[in-house]
């Protein structure tokens, strides 16, 4: 395991959810699913979180929203879209002021299907993106090395 | 040469200690509240994490006024483990929060600017103990000077046991627990986001961070300093008594709620008033 996977800091944002998944968001942490014990912590600030949580589809108002806390948040992150309407719309698609799922916005890491969303099909969702967020802070590094040695292999002396 | 000692101990063990009585404290909270908890080293998870993150600075001046609360506070933590004035300690240390207050204010986040006016607001709320504290060692022990403040035949605390109460009120504030917990909180469940650290990211963050588990052993190490006294087994006991003092925070910081930071003021004022204040009058009266 990485250093992001043993502290993954969520933010959560409710895009226009009917507040069924944001409930559903807040039993993972409840002394019954108890996230904090892989070390998650809900954090409230974008400049802090690695994962971005959205439950609910886009609309007009929230898209700026969004877009503005993706742009803050510091690499690697990586984003969830947690319950059918952040995935697609979900029953929510066909209104005049919803644009669709997150992924009309900003690109979306892994989708967490549910209407709600299940804590434990939450926290499966949490893990995937715990690992996602190791294999971007490796790519990232991998990135680096070959900015700082032009021309060398991995490795091999400067 | 032992001074030398304790100052090398505190300035590379203390926020390992720190850090690990964070971890308990976390553990502890969360079995209070019927959880499992992390493990105990997620507080080292976190700052290394916090490290390997992508600075993100919102000006060129917040690092450095971290680095200036972080340096601030490592100077007062070295003087009082080395055995010098208590007076100046303390007030280096008001000085380090006046960076970190600097910091908060120097970013444009309303969150941010409103945690700099409460921690503020808190620093007026614990200061006059704190100094009231130091008066108290001066009476009890005859110096401010921390390296015969040991040597005293007595420990202090014979002397002060109200300023220890008082001390004890206020330094949740220090510690940042509820009640008082009002310009940033460690759980980040309230009105205003993360408050003096909203704006402040990965390695910023994590500077941060190490400066308050520097800070945390040095509110300790005053504590410590109410129970030591010329004889070796008052060390032991010191230590005893500053585990428990912190998890009786930990117990109030889990069963009571934020207060409004006019109930803040005004309950530590009087505090201060009915603890050290009258400590201090009988021993004014004594002496
Ligand atoms: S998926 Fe269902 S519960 Fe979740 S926000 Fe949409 S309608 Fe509400």
């Amino acid at each position: 395991m990485g250093k992001l996977s043993k502290s993954p800091w969520l933010l959560h944002y409710d895009a226009s959810s009917c507040n069924g998944c944001d409930i559903e968001v807040l039993d993972c942490l409840t002394p019954r699913y108890d996230v904090e014990r892989f070390g998650v912590i809900n954090t409230g600030d974008p400049f802090q979180a690695d994962i971005l949580l959205i439950t609910g589809g886009v609309n007009s108002q929230t898209a700026p929203v969004v877009k503005q806390l993706y742009s803050q948040m510091p690499e690697p992150k990586v984003v969830l879209a947690v319950g059918i309407c952040a995935c697609t719309g979900g029953v929510f698609k066909e209104c005049y002021n919803i644009r669709g799922g997150i992924d009309t916005v900003i690109p979306v890491d892994i989708y967490v299907p549910g209407c709600a969303a299940r804590p434990e099909a939450i926290i499966d969702g949490v893990v995937k993106a715990v690992k996602l967020l190791d294999e971007k802070k490796e790519k990232i590094r991998a990135q680096k090395g070959r900015e700082e040695q032009p021309g060398g292999t991995y490795g091999s002396e400067k | 040469m032992k001074a030398v000692i304790f100052v090398i101990g505190y300035l590379i063990l203390a926020p390992f200690v720190g850090a690990l009585l964070d971890g308990v404290d976390r553990v502890i909270t969360a079995r209070m509240q019927g959880r499992k908890g992390p493990c105990v080293l997620q507080p080292f998870y976190d700052l290394s994490k916090l490290f390997s993150k992508q600075m993100i600075a919102v000006n060129n001046v917040q690092l450095l006024l971290n680095l200036s609360y972080l340096g601030f506070i490592v100077i007062s933590g070295s003087m009082l483990f080395g055995g010098t004035d208590i007076l100046m300690c303390l007030f280096l240390l008001s000085t380090a929060d006046m960076f970190l207050v600097m910091a908060a204010s120097s970013d444009s986040s309303p969150f941010a600017n409103m945690g700099a006016a409460r921690e503020m607001l808190q620093m007026m709320a614990y200061e006059p103990l704190t100094l009231l504290v130091a008066v108290g060692f001066y009476l009890a022990a005859g110096t401010f000077h921390v390296g015969n403040i040991i040597q005293s035949a007595v420990s202090p605390v014979l002397y002060m046991p109200g300023m220890l109460l008082g001390f004890m009120f206020t330094s949740a504030i220090k510690f940042r627990k509820s009640p008082f917990d009002l310009s940033t909180s460690h759980h980040a469940h309230q009105e205003m986001v993360k408050g003096i650290t909203t704006e402040m990211s990965g390695p910023t963050l994590a500077i941060m961070n190490i400066a308050e588990y520097y800070e945390k052993v040095l509110i300790l190490g005053i504590f410590a300093l109410f129970f030591i006294n010329s004889s070796w087994w008052s060390w032991p006991v010191a230590i005893v008594f500053c585990l428990a003092i912190y998890f009786m925070e930990i117990l109030w910081d889990n069963v009571s709620a934020r207060l409004h930071w006019k109930t803040l003021l005004t309950s530590c004022w009087l505090v201060t008033l009915l603890t050290a204040g009258v400590n201090l009058l009988i021993l004014i009266l004594m002496k």
